[in-house]
């Protein structure tokens, strides 16, 4: 080996561009040496060592907003789009972790292991959002996946928790493959895993552009992608996983892994194809429609609330497609508000259902929630304001998001994709609708004395009130975020 | 398309020297084994009784279910060998330019033994390492929390 190449290897290496996942690691690690020396069943000390290491992360985050780090040669990079992500995962994390304690001890699974999971997948995801090689996007998918395998089927003797955890683990594996061989083609044509470079490599050759190896990796990428996105013709383990995991994890799965998935995504399409934009355009402009009218369409019929979210999230990924066929500032600025946002009202919404049920019961159908919002009025309202946001009324975070997003795609030109947005959007009204038409205007079957108001999951709650509704009334500032943070 | 392919070493044609010993060397364990086969063959006696018959001769009686219930750990130990096998090359891949790669160096690959260490603490604490009846015992006591 040549001195002068190990020199360099050393010199690049720049751990600051990694910090924020590489706390969050110690501090998993950490939790993991903890709890082998503390009793089993002992869960507090836990809960309170993630949240701390979250909040850490956090602020390394903040202080890195602004002052972009490169790292590993150019492997890895913490800019400002990073960041912003990062927060994403971070507030998604942050609110499961506070729901968790008590959901996981009323299923007879206070296991402590959860919580080093949950921060090992939300490291994983930041990888992903800073990744800007094609390996370490790889890695970070890998090392998120792999965990949220474990947490999808983490009741192991509840037989529809297996099923999710194997569903999502097989066609997870799936995926995977056919990235790594869409990145194997894109390898094979430019001779390069590093983004840019392959960006500026098919932007100087042109001929490359046309080439079914070319087209094939793209393609292929985009499936990859896709899937963990839950886009139409690759949705088909949503509602299974969705519905089997643990209800916290379900709300951890359609907020961080989702976004993380649209941060690789965003990156890889923009710096490697930004020469195809034309084609790759047209293909999400179908994808999104569909994903859109199918989801939303199949939500209207399930009478499980939690499969009725997931159907939702399947909707709202592909509201969120919509910036990215738009393809400018505000389309992709429109994405990164939305997912922070969707964090925010969707996890609020998984909260609120897991003080609904019992132990071994979720209470998940529709008329479990007869009359609960006279019975369970804090709980009611908190649901109505993130079903208002899900639907994507003023003044909650769901219509400046969609506002910003569908913005973006009249601003291109896309005027009938923005149409049906807004077609879809207010189908999607009737079921939600319908979630408070039986909260509101049912006789209560039930007193739901079961329900207990733990201070963690209130504050969870109330957290997430708080920023579906800032991000609603005042969405300039995080706005003007995003904006700083895309390319 | 080939911006980043070196120039490969040009392959010399092949030489019926440089098989010679290899030739040999395989022609050699061939009449060993051979040699051994046929002496055996040849010089052994031979009883035929039912006792010699069996599939395992002294063993165990092979006259009961094949479908054994009994713990199988064996996957645990490869699923461990593999994970501490593939750190190894991490490991090894340090060690051959360890005195170019300097203190930095040492510090990455002590930290990567450090997360190692960690890993093998907690298979150890959690129980993953104890085979055997006593600690199936112990788990059948701890059924009740998962």
């Amino acid at each position: 080996m040549d001195n002068n190449l190990v020199q360099i290897a050393l010199q690049n290496v720049n751990m600051w561009a990694i910090m924020p996942s590489l706390i969050l690691i110690c501090f998993g690690m950490g939790l993991l040496l903890i709890n082998v020396f503390l009793p089993r069943g002992t869960t507090k000390h836990a809960v309170w060592i993630s949240l701390i290491g979250l909040v850490v992360t956090g602020l390394f985050v903040f202080k890195g907003w602004g002052d972009p780090q490169y790292g590993f040669n150019d492997a890895v990079a913490l800019d400002n789009f990073a960041a912003f992500f990062n927060i994403t995962f971070l507030v998604a994390a942050g609110l499961t972790i506070l729901m968790s304690d008590e959901y996981l001890r009323r299923e007879g699974y206070p296991v402590s292991e959860y919580y080093p999971l949950v921060l090992f997948t939300t490291a994983g995801a930041m990888w992903m959002a800073s990744g800007t090689d094609m390996m370490t996007i790889f890695l970070g998918l890998e090392v998120m996946s792999v965990g949220l395998y474990v947490l999808a089927g983490f009741f192991r003797n509840q037989v529809r928790s297996n099923e999710a955890g194997l569903k999502y683990f097989l066609l997870g594996a799936f995926s995977t493959g056919f990235l790594l061989y869409g990145i194997a083609l894109i390898y094979g044509v430019t001779g390069s895993t590093r983004l840019t470079e392959i960006g500026i490599y098919l932007n100087a050759h042109t001929s490359l552009l046309g080439n079914p190896m070319t087209l094939a990796g793209l393609v292929l990428i985009a499936i990859g992608f896709l899937f963990k996105i839950a886009v139409v013709p690759f949705h088909m383990w949503t509602p299974d996983v969705y519905e089997g995991a643990p209800t916290p994890i379900t709300a951890f799965m359609s907020a961080g892994p989702k976004a993380a998935a649209f941060a690789s995504f965003l990156r890889i399409m923009e710096y490697c194809f930004f020469s195809l934009k034309p084609e790759w355009t047209a293909m999400l402009w179908v994808l999104a429609v569909l994903t859109m009218v199918v989801g939303n369409v199949i939500a209207i019929t399930q009478t499980n609330i939690k499969r009725m979210l997931a159907y939702s999230s399947i909707a709202h990924a592909g509201y969120a497609l919509v910036g990215m066929v738009a393809a400018n500032e505000i389309g992709y600025s429109g994405i990164l508000f939305y997912m922070l946002a969707y964090a925010f009202m969707n996890i609020g919404a998984f909260a609120v259902l897991v003080l609904a049920g019992k132990k071994g019961e979720d209470n998940l159908t529709l008329e479990g929630f007869s009359g609960f919002g006279y019975k369970r009025p804090f709980l009611g309202v908190a649901m109505t304001i993130f079903l208002f946001s899900l639907m994507g009324l003023p003044p909650t975070a769901g219509f400046a998001g969609k506002f910003y997003i569908f913005a973006g795609a009249v601003k291109a030109g896309y005027l009938w994709l923005a149409v049906i947005g807004v077609l879809n959007s207010a189908v999607s009204l009737y079921y939600y609708l319908r979630v408070m038409v039986y909260m509101y205007f049912r006789d209560p079957l039930e007193d739901y004395a079961w329900v207990s108001m733990p201070v963690s999951v209130v504050v969870s709650i109330v957290i997430a009130i708080a920023g579906s509704l800032y991000l609603g009334i005042v969405p300039g500032f995080v706005m003007e975020l995003a904006k700083l943070a895309v390319f | 398309m080939s911006s980043t392919t070196g120039s490969l070493p040009t392959t010399a044609p092949i030489l019926f020297e440089d098989y010679l010993a290899l030739g040999i060397y395989v022609g050699i364990a061939l009449f060993l084994v051979a040699i051994l086969l046929l002496l055996s063959w040849g010089l052994g006696h031979r009883t035929r009784s039912r006792i010699k018959n069996e599939p395992y001769e002294s063993g165990v009686y092979p006259t009961d279910n094949a479908r054994l219930k009994g713990p199988v750990p064996f996957y645990l130990v490869a699923i461990f060998f593999i994970l501490f096998d593939i750190e190894v090359i991490f490991v090894a891949s340090w060690a051959v330019a360890y005195d170019r790669l300097g203190w930095a160096g040492f510090g990455q690959v002590s930290f990567f033994t450090l997360v190692l260490l960690v890993g093998l603490l907690h298979l150890w604490k959690t129980g993953a390492l104890d085979w055997g009846p006593s600690a199936a015992r112990q788990n059948r006591k701890n059924q009740d929390i998962p």
